[in-house]
């Protein structure tokens, strides 16, 4: 089962990561890596559903993310005007110009708003989880080597992640993106300067607490390498309280990046991006009339955080249950 | 209490100094050096700096003594109030700090005026009977509006009360001087964020305080409802909610800088954005030094009010 999970989260990764990343270099074959994508993405919603079905609350939250999920993986496909292509500015939503049909209205340089929207989620999607996944690497290696080994070593890395996490999270991330320049890796790099260190706590904790159980000291009795000790047999037995925190923190991500590109610090324009959207909106178009280029964005990224959110109180609730 | 409050203060002391010369070791690096001389010689970018002219400047500044040596005068001169001059508004920085420093304390007067006792009183509200309808309301609202961003709330806010009913009006510069009006929106969209995580951090301790032993006594013992809340309950309960109050100081200073831009109010985070955007270095480096000092005093308060406020800290001493 979790095979098949890890299996199913590789086709969707591995596609979505290089479409976005490097796209220019993949040439017009781009999209066609994206095709495989979205069955997997509607298996992993069934197998998600099927495994969660006692907790609606975990339910609505996989429906969320997978939603946004199978946006970003089948946006090349869906019959949708380019999303960095002028065509009729300030049209309302349900407008039709030259035979294209805006269904929520175009932006102040007519673009299309909705494929803006879906288009905007891939590159969240992709910058935040990976971001994330980057950011628990190295707290999560940091955190088992201050809990497991202890002694130099826990006074060493416990002192790093105090003097990171006594900046603000936001004054941290500028520092980073003035220090390393803007762009999406850097972003990486600030995410993993704030989260790392949480991340770090939370798992030192956990790994000195099972320091002292049998299986590590069996372990130890056979003589393991002390690597071979964290990472197979310590990291598994921890793993459900991590679970949980990483959907928070998927969730921490996403308005991190969100935050930092309507500031216009991190992913550069002109690709569609929500943060992106709000900022060109909220200089250009700050009229009623126009609101829907501000709401169709915020609520986008309101709903993804949302899911993120919803999955880890589901699965709290479920691991106190049993 | 006082020997924990100590060592607490002595491990402050030593990240703060850590932290600093963290901070002049970045903005001291050849990167972030150019670009100062650049302003100050003039020309049109780094690429365009002449060796020879570079090399001079740093003569001329006396940039080209040990680091050590300019790390402590630096470090004398912060302890002096002397933070340097911003290069974009040519204003002492101390100056351009405190007058921001102010709005920003302005929006977190009333943010801490309205969070704490709203908060306070919806979580021990949802936490005294957990399961209740009451419970649920609180709780599902507290989970929305910390789930949505606040850029999110900011553009929702913006768009109902101020683009569809006209209520405030969007943007709070304050260029006609201060106004209340102005502050509304900003205000607001701290607050979503700010009363819904304090309620639901309130309704943990108080419900987990409700299900121990020590409560069911008192009401076996036929104590009214009230007394036993108010007297027995309450004391256990509030003791994380208010150590998180003073973190909340420091989360505040990060949430402020989006708030501040997008509603374009004159604070501190208004600056740090502004400063970063224009390579302003100087105000840069002043600013992230605040920040981080007012996040460790933050702690520091937050470590001495839990101290106080919970007996098994107070009557105990530290380990040595």
């Amino acid at each position: 089962m979790n095979v098949r999970v890890a299996g199913l989260l590789a086709l969707i990764w591995v596609p979505l990561v290089a479409y976005v990343m490097f796209r220019p270099s993949l040439g017009g074959l781009g999209s066609y890596l994206l095709l495989p994508a979205i069955p997997a993405v509607i298996l992993l919603y069934v197998t998600a559903v099927r495994r969660w079905r006692e907790s609606w609350v975990a339910v609505l939250g996989v429906t969320l993310v997978c939603f946004w999920l199978l946006m970003a993986v089948s946006a090349p496909f869906l019959p949708l005007p380019d999303p960095n292509k002028p065509i009729a500015p300030y049209l309302a939503p349900g407008g039709i110009r030259n035979g294209v049909e805006f269904l929520l209205g175009s932006d102040m340089r007519g673009r299309d708003v909705l494929s803006r929207d879906l288009w905007g989620c891939q590159r969240v999607l992709v910058w935040g989880v990976t971001a994330t996944a980057v950011a628990y690497a190295v707290g999560g290696g940091f955190g088992l080597i201050g809990g497991y080994l202890g002694g130099w070593w826990d006074e060493i890395v416990s002192f790093a992640g105090n003097v990171l996490l006594s900046f603000p999270v936001m004054v941290l991330f500028i520092l980073v993106l003035n220090l390393f320049g803007q762009s999406g890796f850097n972003i990486i790099i600030a995410v993993t300067c704030s989260s790392a260190p949480v991340i770090m706590r939370i798992v030192r904790g956990l790994a000195l607490d099972a320091k002292s159980r049998d299986y590590i000291l069996a372990a130890q009795t056979r003589g393991e390498h002390p690597l071979w000790i964290m990472l197979v047999e310590m990291l598994p037995n921890v793993r459900a309280p991590i679970i949980v925190d990483a959907c928070l923190r998927l969730g921490y991500t996403t308005v991190a990046i969100t935050t930092l590109t309507f500031l216009g610090l991190g992913l550069q324009p002109p690709d569609p991006d929500w943060g992106l959207m709000i900022k060109e909106a909220a200089t250009a178009a700050m009229l009623w009339k126009y609101s829907y280029m501000l709401i169709v964005p915020a609520l986008s990224v309101s709903s993804l955080i949302l899911g993120f959110n919803l999955i880890a109180d589901g699965l709290r609730e479920m691991s106190l249950r049993d | 209490m006082g020997n924990l409050i100590a060592r607490r203060a002595a491990q402050m002391l030593l990240i703060m100094l850590t932290v600093s010369l963290l901070l002049f070791a970045i903005f001291d690096s050849g990167q972030f050096r150019r670009k100062v001389a650049v302003a100050e010689l003039g020309g049109f970018g780094v690429a365009t700096l002449s060796d020879a002219d570079y090399q001079d400047w740093l003569q001329k500044k006396g940039l080209n003594r040990p680091f050590l040596a300019r790390y402590g005068e630096w470090l004398d001169a912060v302890a002096h109030g002397d933070l340097g001059r911003s290069l974009e508004k040519d204003i002492s920085v101390s100056t351009l700090l405190k007058e921001s420093l102010a709005n920003t304390a302005v929006l977190a007067f009333f943010v801490f005026l309205i969070m704490i006792p709203v908060a306070l009183t919806l979580g021990v509200l949802a936490g005294m009977n957990e399961g209740s309808t009451l419970d649920r309301v609180i709780s599902l609202t507290a989970v929305m509006t910390t789930s949505i961003p606040q850029i999110a709330t900011a553009v929702l806010l913006t768009v109902t009360l101020s683009l569809g009913l006209g209520w405030v009006p969007t943007k709070s510069a304050m260029t006609d001087g201060w106004s209340f009006r102005e502050l509304v929106l900003p205000l607001l969209t701290l607050l979503l964020y700010e009363v819904g995580y304090l309620t639901r951090m309130t309704r943990a301790a108080m419900s987990e305080v409700m299900g121990s032993d020590y409560i069911r006594t008192a009401f076996l013992k036929g104590l009214p409802y009230w007394r036993v809340i108010v007297r027995h309950a309450l004391r256990n309960a509030l003791i994380v909610p208010v150590t998180l109050i003073f973190l909340e100081l420091n989360g505040l200073l990060s949430q402020v800088v989006v708030i501040e831009v997008f509603f374009q109010y004159g604070g501190f985070g208004r600056m740090l954005f502004d400063a970063a955007n224009f390579g302003d270095l100087q105000v840069l480096q002043a600013a992230t030094l605040v920040a981080v000092c007012v996040a460790v005093l933050s702690q520091l308060l937050s470590d001495a009010a839990y101290a106080a406020l919970n007996p098994r800290v107070r009557f105990t001493r530290a380990p040595p």
